[in-house]
């Protein structure tokens, strides 16, 4: 037997129960629901999270269970009959409850606080999760491949047919660089439009600019890759790299941070926005009112305010930077390489684990599995990055509320 | 015994507008030197709006509009010419609720000298501060603690911060808007006494909602009503034997 019908029941239990619940709930106050402790639609709530949930919770214990147990088709005949039984006991138990003192607010608010843990249980458990898969497959991998190979070596040459080099330091080279560069174009501009936006734009200009600076966030990356490759790219080759003599490649670092800074602008200037529009505008008066210009009390007092803030907004656009693969594969290209020269093309982590994984791979390789080690390497860098944030936001905040 | 003192503000015809709200109709007075004068009435009368136009920071709201002449030492301070930035140098001012910057104590203090350039190192900053704070009546409470946060302080303290913060750049006018409305009775009274002190070297306006601490702390008071100033004298007079009626109920509770 499937789940489907023990579904079915549940769905037409909880119809029923919050029905018969508030029916009673009526009747057993005697016309007047004064009477009773809480109103009949709470009753009916009740009902419905109490036929509802445990059952669910059921399934779910089974899929897992028979996961671990690793039980193949279709589940025995007394799963989806212990799941109904719950059900239809949810119902009778909700129903039989009624009465004029019975607080079913208190009962089914209950219920829903223990709906909310669990949604946030679900977040961090995914964390988890997507930390232990990836654990696993990078432990294969240092089984196979020396760590300080990979920590280590410059050289990054993988060989499908075996004898690989694959040392991360030109990927995460290429990361930081390319992230570097689009944070020195994307944090001066994201944080002046802020500050023009907030602090010099009219109400009509801001309700335009805001909403179109916006519009950029909202562009899919690889549209992005598409004009860092075919604008952005031969631009910076015809009229920078060639004249100056900085070689003649479109993929380039320059073209890849370039584009990914005007990707995070957004993401810098509409949190920063908000939190200097948060600052009180008592902090700007008693500026003024001491004589300083407008530009020197956003200098020096309301940018040092919303600093914190600026700083996390920063952080945050940091971790976009460095998760980023699109605009790279289309910008920068493919090649590992340590390099200062901006206008030669390099590659990222993220790119190469991409290549690792396309075509056809078993995953048993360490040509393969690096793509993890990889993965994890960049997933502790931003959590880092994160952490960083967090706490730089913390601290300041103590000192100054 | 103000009365021969020297004026030191002298506005003309002040209309004041925000939009199409008529704020301010038609104010004129003189506010003395070295006097403490206090602007009382009821909420919405215009008495905060009128103090801030003494040192222009309507100029800062959008849909303000001010007319009329406001003379400090015979300047005219609307005309456009007027840089409102220096003269709120000289026209310094307190506000409703304490706001020290998220500074140190001492970078709140030196903020307004280091901007207008009064101090030409650091041992002179150091002396300005000190004196400021010395001034505030708050240099005894913070001294071993310069580099700690001034919003780490308690509400009577911020306020007193804030006016040492307003009295380092040396102005020669002390605009205060409801200083004591944040505080407790004996912050209050501190600040009250701070006040008293002040008026030997600055000439203090005050707005206020409390008759008693217009009565304690002034020597000239004023009476806003419905944007009109309805009365000016000395304060004795004022609330001992006021002449227009509107004050008279305003003073005994009728109004307000």
């Amino acid at each position: 037997m499937s789940l489907t019908l023990p579904l079915l029941v549940i769905i037409v239990l909880a119809i029923v129960g919050s029905f018969l619940a508030r029916r009673r709930a009526l009747s057993v106050s005697g016309g007047d629901i004064r009477h009773l402790a809480s109103l009949p639609k709470q009753h009916g709530l009740n009902a419905i999270l109490s036929t509802v949930v445990p059952p669910l919770l059921a399934i779910i214990a089974w899929l897992m269970a028979a996961r671990i147990m690793e039980y193949r088709g279709a589940a025995p005949l007394w799963v989806p009959l212990a799941i109904m039984a719950l059900a239809v006991a949810g119902v009778v138990l909700s129903v039989v409850k009624v009465s004029n003192t019975f607080r079913a607010r208190t009962a089914s608010e209950t219920w829903i606080k223990g709906l909310l843990i669990g949604a946030s249980t679900i977040a961090i458990l995914t964390t988890v999760g997507i930390v232990f898969s990836m654990l696993f497959e990078t432990i294969s991998f240092f089984r196979q491949y020396p760590w300080t190979e990979f920590f280590f070596s410059t050289n990054w040459s993988p060989n499908f047919r075996g004898n690989s080099d694959l040392g991360i330091i030109p990927l995460l080279w290429g990361t930081l660089y390319i992230s570097f560069i689009a944070l020195a174009f994307a944090v001066p501009t994201g944080l002046f439009a802020a500050i023009y936006l907030s602090e010099y734009a009219g109400p009509r200009i801001r309700g335009i600019v805001k909403p179109a600076i916006e519009i950029l966030a909202g562009i899919p990356t690889i549209v992005y890759g598409l004009f860092a490759l075919t604008t952005v790219g031969p631009f910076l080759r015809d009229y920078f790299a060639q004249p100056m003599g900085f070689g003649d490649s479109a993929s380039s670092v320059m073209t890849a941070g370039l584009v990914m800074g005007i990707m995070l602008i957004p993401f810098v200037s509409s949190l920063s926005d908000d939190i200097i529009n948060a600052v009180p505008q008592s902090m700007r008066d008693g500026s003024l009112g001491l004589g300083a210009t407008k530009s020197e009390t956003i200098r020096q007092v309301v940018v040092p305010a919303a600093l914190p803030g600026i700083v996390g907004a920063v952080l945050l656009a940091a971790s976009r930077a460095i998760g980023e693969t699109m605009i790279v594969v289309l910008g920068a290209g493919a090649a590992a390489r340590i390099s200062l020269n901006p206008f030669e093309a390099m590659t990222t982590v993220t790119v190469k684990i991409v290549s690792q994984l396309t075509g056809d791979t078993d995953f048993a390789s360490p040509e393969t599995l690096v793509a993890f080690a990889l993965g994890l390497t960049l997933f502790v860098i931003t959590l880092g990055l994160n952490v960083l944030a967090l706490y730089i936001v913390r601290r300041y905040r103590e000192q100054y509320e | 015994m103000n009365a021969q003192q020297d004026t030191k503000i002298s506005a003309r015809n002040v209309n004041v507008y925000y939009g199409e709200k008529h704020a301010i109709k038609d104010v004129s007075v003189e506010i003395a030197d070295k006097t403490v004068t206090a602007f009382i009435g009821p909420s919405g009368c215009g008495k905060s709006t009128f103090l801030r136009c003494i040192n222009r920071m309507n100029d800062t709201i959008d849909i303000a509009r001010v007319t009329g002449d406001i003379l400090i030492d015979g300047e005219d301070i609307t005309d456009p010419r007027v840089d409102p930035v220096q003269l709120r140098a000289k026209v310094g001012m307190v506000f409703q609720k304490p706001n020290p910057f998220p500074k140190s104590i001492y970078d709140n203090v030196a903020y307004g000298p280091k901007i207008h350039g009064l101090a030409r190192n650091k041992s002179d900053l150091d002396e300005i501060v000190e004196r400021a704070l010395r001034r505030g009546a708050i240099w005894d409470e913070v001294k071993d603690r310069l580099q700690e946060p001034g919003t780490g302080l308690s509400g009577g303290q911020q306020q007193r911060l804030c006016i040492a913060r307003a009295v380092a750049t040396e102005p020669e006018v002390l605009l205060m808007d409801e200083p004591c409305s944040a505080l407790d009775p004996i912050a209050t009274a501190q600040v009250e006494e701070l006040i008293d002190e002040l008026r030997q070297s600055y000439s203090v306006v005050i707005v206020t909602h409390s008759m008693q601490q217009a009565a304690r702390v002034s020597q000239k008071t004023a009476f806003f009503h419905l944007g009109n100033m309805v009365e000016y004298g000395e304060t004795d007079r004022i609330f001992t034997n006021p002449e227009d009626p509107r004050t008279e109920s305003y003073i005994s509770g009728r109004i307000g």
